[in-house]
This record gives C-alpha cells, sequence and structure tokens, in this order.
C-alpha cells in the first residue's frame, strides 16, 4: 500500500518539516505519495517533487484551502485515504489540528507524535511528557499518525515526481479565517534551529529578552522561551518549548533563568548539548545539563556576549 | 445557551511518573490524581461564560474509572451545573471517548463543547477535533480567546507562527490552550454544595457504543537517560569547554 503525506506550507513554500515526514514515511516502506492543499500552490507542488523517495504529488487548488482550516482539509483528506495504507503529518499546530479529524472521518484511531518506526504498524511514541516512551502496535486498515519532526532527519532532494492535480472538496462552509498576527523575526525557526537560546521567569521581564537576543544573534540562534515566561507576558506563545509548546532537539541548548519543570523538559531534552545557566545551584535543570553555570543570568549574559 | 466540558482524570502534573519493572505500562499506584490541566481551564471558560449571561447551563462528563467522580464535582465546585460520569472496564481510547461525546451532544444539544486541547498522560491531543469530525462541528483548537457573539464564535488560536483567529458558526467545539484563562481556586462550601448537584451515572452501553482499541500498547519503556553533566565555574571555562569539549562552538 502507498503512504500520503500531507504537506506543510504557506502557500508559496514548502515547510521543511515535510522532508522529515517523508523521512518517517520512507522507514514504513511503500511508493510516497505527497498531497499539497492550498491557494495557488504551484511552486510548493514543485517542491515537494524534489522530496527524495516521493513518487506522486497530488494538488488540490482552491481558495478554501488558504489557510489549511482543519474541516475543509479533513475532508479532502479523508477523500483519498482510503487509497493509502498510511497517511501522515508532522505534528506542528497544523498537523494537530486537521489530522484527527481525518483518523475519525475513516473510523480510525490516530498514533500521536511518532518518534520512531519500528515496522509498518508499531511505532514509538512519547506519553506522560515524555517520562515514558511507549511502543503501540495499530491494527487499523489506515494508519493515521502524525510525526515529531526532530526525531527524523530530513529526507534529501533528488526526487522528480510526477504532479497531479486533485479535484477540491466543497468548502464545507462552518468555519472561516478572521485573521492572524504572525511573528516576525530575522532568527532561525525555532524547531529547526542548530542552537537554541532560551530564557525563563529568571529573565524577570520582556526588555531583558534583550540580553538574549544578543547572544543568540553572535550565535545564529533561534530564542525559545518557558511557559512562565509566555504566561508573564515576556514573549509571544510562539517561543515556548516543552511538551504543550514546541518541541527542539538542537547541537546546542542554552537554558536562561529555567528551573527545569518536567514539563519544558519534555520539549529539549533530545537536544545533543545542553548548557543551563541559573543563579539557584538546586535547580532541576542541571540534571539534565552538560555544563552547569551557577550564575546571576545578569551578569553572565553580558559576559558570554563578550566572550563569543 | 448549554456548554458541554469533557474533563479527564489523570495523574498530577507535578508527579514524574515512573515505568514498571515489567515494562508494560507507567506504575500509578498510589500516585496523586488530578483534573487535566487543560479540562480546568475549558471548565474555567465555561463559568465565565456562565457569568457573562452567554451560557445558561454547564454539563461535565468524564469518561474512565468510578473515581472520576471526583473531577466532575471538583468540576461543580467551580460552577458545573450537573454532570455525566460514564465508567468503562479499561481507559477509553480518543476515539471512543469522541464516539462517546457524540451520543451526549446529539441528546443534550450543546451550543460550544469545550474541551482540553491534550490529555498530559497519553499527549494525545486528538478528542476534541474528532468529536467536530463525528459530529460535524467546526472546531477552533489551542484557543487563548473565545468570544461568543450572535451565531458565531470567533476563537483565537496559539499556532506554531503566532496567532490565528478563526470564526465559527455554533454548534462548535473549542479546545482549550494555557494562556485561556487562569482557573479560579475551589472553596470548601463550593466544594460541600457540589456534592449535592446532578450526577448520571452510565456505561458506554447505555449509549450503544462498543469499547474498543485498535491501537495497543506493547511496551513502555523509560527515556534513554542523559549522562550526567559538569558545573564550569566560569563563562569563559564554558565557552572553552563548547569549543573544545562538546565542539559545538567554532
Ligand atoms: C498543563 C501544563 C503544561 C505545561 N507546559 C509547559 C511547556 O510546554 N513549557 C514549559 O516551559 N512549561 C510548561 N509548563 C509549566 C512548567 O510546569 C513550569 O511552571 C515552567 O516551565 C516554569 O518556567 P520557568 O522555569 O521559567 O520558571 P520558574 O520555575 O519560576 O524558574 C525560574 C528560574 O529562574 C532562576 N532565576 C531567577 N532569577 C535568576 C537570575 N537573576 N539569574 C539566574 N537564574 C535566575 C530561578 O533560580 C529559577 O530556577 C506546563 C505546566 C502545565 C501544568
Ligand atoms: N476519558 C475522558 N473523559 C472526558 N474527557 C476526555 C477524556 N479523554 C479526553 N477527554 C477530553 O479531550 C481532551 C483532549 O484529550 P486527548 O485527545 O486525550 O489529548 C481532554 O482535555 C478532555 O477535555
Amino acid at each position: 500500500m502507498s503512504i500520503l503525506v500531507i504537506a506543510e506550507h504557506n502557500n508559496s513554500e514548502l515547510a521543511p518539516v515535510t522532508r522529515n515526514v517523508v523521512a518517517a514515511a520512507q522507514q514504513i516502506g511503500g511508493d510516497i505519495h505527497v498531497l499539497v492543499a492550498g491557494k495557488s500552490t504551484d511552486s510548493v507542488a514543485e517542491e515537494a517533487a524534489k522530496i527524495t523517495g516521493v513518487t506522486k504529488v497530488l494538488n488540490s487548488v482552491a481558495d478554501h484551502y488558504e489557510h489549511a482550516l482543519a474541516e475543509n482539509l479533513s475532508n479532502l483528506v479523508a477523500s483519498v485515504a482510503s487509497d493509502y495504507g498510511h497517511v501522515l503529518a508532522a505534528a506542528t499546530t497544523t498537523g494537530k489540528n486537521f489530522m484527527p479529524r481525518v483518523a475519525a472521518l475513516m473510523d480510525v484511531e490516530q498514533v500521536s507524535e511518532i518518534i520512531a518506526v519500528e515496522s509498518a504498524d508499531t511505532f514509538k511514541r512519547p506519553i506522560y511528557a515524555g517520562n515514558a516512551i511507549a511502543t503501540v502496535q495499530s491494527a487499523d486498515p489506515i494508519k493515521v499518525l502524525t510525526v515529531r519532526g526532530t526525531a527524523f532527519e530530513p529526507a534529501g532532494l533528488d526526487g522528480s515526481a510526477s504532479i497531479e492535480s486533485l479535484a477540491a472538496q466543497e468548502d464545507a462552509g462552518i468555519s472561516e479565517f478572521v485573521g492572524e498576527e504572525l511573528a516576525v523575526s530575522d532568527r532561525p525557526e525555532l524547531t529547526a534551529a542548530g542552537v537554541v537560546v532560551s530564557g525563563g521567569r529568571g529573565m524577570q521581564n520582556g526588555d531583558n529578552f534583550e540580553l538574549l537576543y544578543k547572544v543568540a544573534d553572535k550565535l545564529g540562534a533561534a530564542v525559545g522561551a518557558s511557559r512562565a515566561a509566555v504566561d508573564e507576558g515576556f514573549v509571544p506563545n510562539d517561543m515556548q518549548v516543552g511538551q504543550t509548546g514546541k518541541i527542539v532537539a538542537p547541537e546546542l541548548y542554552i537554558a536562561v533563568g529555567i528551573s527545569g519543570q518536567i514539563q519544558h523538559l519534555a520539549g529539549m531534552k533530545d537536544s545533543k548539548v545542553i548548557v543551563a545557566i541559573n543563579k539557584d545551584e538546586e535547580a532541576p535543570i542541571f540534571q539534565v545539563a552538560d555544563y552547569g553555570l551557577v550564575a546571576d543570568l545578569f551578569e553572565a549574559l553580558p559576559e558570554l556576549e563578550k566572550a563569543l | 445557551m448549554k456548554i458541554l466540558v469533557p474533563v479527564k482524570r489523570v495523574v498530577d502534573y507535578n508527579v514524574k511518573v515512573r515505568v514498571k519493572a515489567d515494562q508494560s505500562d507507567v506504575d500509578l499506584a498510589n500516585v496523586k490524581m488530578d483534573i487535566n490541566p487543560f479540562c480546568d481551564i475549558a471548565v474555567e471558560e465555561a463559568v465565565r461564560l456562565k457569568e457573562q449571561g452567554v451560557a445558561t447551563e454547564i454539563v461535565v462528563v468524564s469518561i474512565g474509572e468510578a473515581k472520576a467522580e471526583e473531577q466532575i464535582r471538583r468540576a461543580m465546585a467551580i460552577g458545573a451545573d450537573r454532570g455525566i460520569l460514564i465508567t468503562t472496564e479499561a481507559p477509553a481510547s480518543s476515539l471512543t471517548v469522541a464516539k462517546l461525546l457524540k451520543a451526549i451532544v446529539a441528546e443534550e444539544e450543546p451550543g460550544l463543547v469545550i474541551l482540553g486541547k491534550q490529555s498530559i498522560d497519553t499527549d494525545n491531543n486528538q478528542t476534541g477535533q474528532m468529536l467536530g469530525a463525528l459530529t460535524g462541528m467546526p472546531q477552533g483548537t489551542f484557543a487563548s480567546k473565545v468570544e461568543v457573539a450572535d451565531n458565531k464564535v470567533n476563537v483565537t488560536r496559539e499556532i506554531d507562527g503566532g496567532l490565528q483567529t478563526v470564526g465559527l458558526t455554533l454548534p462548535a467545539i473549542v479546545t482549550t490552550d494555557l494562556r485561556l484563562n487562569e482557573p479560579r481556586y475551589v472553596k470548601l462550601p463550593d466544594i460541600m454544595k457540589a456534592k449535592r448537584k446532578p450526577l448520571d451515572k452510565k456505561t458506554p452501553a447505555d449509549y450503544g457504543v462498543e469499547e474498543k482499541r485498535s491501537v495497543t500498547t506493547l511496551n513502555v519503556a523509560p527515556p534513554a537517560e542523559r549522562e550526567a553533566g559538569i558545573t564550569v565555574s566560569s563563562v569563559e571555562e564554558l565557552v572553552e569547554k563548547l569549543k573544545n569539549e562538546a565542539k559545538v562552538l567554532s
């Protein structure tokens, strides 16, 4: 049976995480098709056709696919899902939004946020904020899976798949896009960055994040935050790293003024090297840190910026 | 308008769960249980909508072991009016929960169903969306703001790139994110009052829903341990180690 991967994109560019999802599909094994649904997505379809291992791209174009509304996207995916043994999407806020609807429409369970493929029906996934890793087996005729991007190396770009158009389904007409406030930043995207510098409640306010931005810019790093820093309004929600925020696994993660509660660790403990800067030597973050510096961040950060 | 709030009994979020020696599951013996934090936020939002005069009645439902009555009572102490407890043989899958909720939606005809975005035990993040598909209702997931007006609800959603607002035709589904509200503390007199609120006890068979599971757990293992790290005494030493030992800086 073939595998269907749902592409993530912004109508002009393919999101890199799609390649990580294709990599998971390659491990399952089988013909891989990619579905691109959006408003004028020809360039996205062309990009998807270049991903290694993809044999066909289905391009479905309609105005009501522009914002990936779950009601419309799930109906479209369900219209072709029975041709496939597996349907995969990234465990991003987009994938998490529409994929369970696809599963329910096909009357199957979803396996959320897989981190390993053991065989075509058996997968590993974290549960309890990553305090345990479950190996689960699905007996469903169609496996609906979301994939943690950081757990799979992205597939290459030497493919040349054919592109076919796929008829759009009718607009469900029960939901509409009203508006969005998207974060604009010149820094790398959190989940794909090689270095991430994150701040917590210890930063005290949003202005002090400047100290982190300066260090981040020297390192070419993305900037993240703990839930507390987001709740306190220091920084926007899209910077939250953790069990219920973004999952990151960079080469280097620097946690500053973050205590290291399990919900935060769930989002970053697969980083290759972890550095913690905290003035409390008892802070649990030091238990996962490769290098711990017990210091006042207001002294350590300017020093670090200078030393880099 | 009636609001339906499904709440789940889960391990307390402060508990660091451990895996059983035989790796069959996590060990929940004698572990403190509580309402799923996202469900707590859902109950709070429903109560606020009632306080604003938008909602007239709040029905909470929990599916699972009989002890989930504690979580229903807690929701009632915050302000829910009535409860439904559906006891199952084993923990129900998100799809089974969604099917049971679909049957309740058909009976109760709520204008809004407010769920948590995710259970902190299974970390599934599925049920609200599945209920949407089964009932044909639209959904506003990961909500940080909910505004009901006329026959519509505008939901501001926390997405990877920032915030997105969608407009949904009622009846609709909302799933809560952390910033939607800060749940109030439960007061003792309200806990006493909640004991007298009506609670219906049911089983899946009452709704014609079969308890089945197509995804089975073969093994539950602890995550890979990280090797113990070292303490550095200065920023200078830190940078030196990152360059020469960890080789993550050039
Ligand atoms: C349902 C649920 C979901 C959650 N999801 C997430 C999630 O996705 N991500 C997440 O991060 N959290 C999440 N949390 C919250 C989590 O439990 C913690 O509350 C949160 O991570 C704490 O953030 P913090 O470490 O910044 O703050 P705190 O725990 O308050 O720690 C602040 C730290 O800063 C240090 N500090 C203070 N001043 C200085 C200084 N001058 N110099 C150096 N160090 C200093 C202190 O010693 C302390 O260790 C969730 C919680 C729940 C209940
Ligand atoms: N057994 C259950 N009983 C009641 N509500 C549930 C149950 N399971 C899930 N839910 C609801 O669905 C939300 C998301 O759960 P999940 O999809 O399991 O991550 C929870 O926050 C609850 O609102």
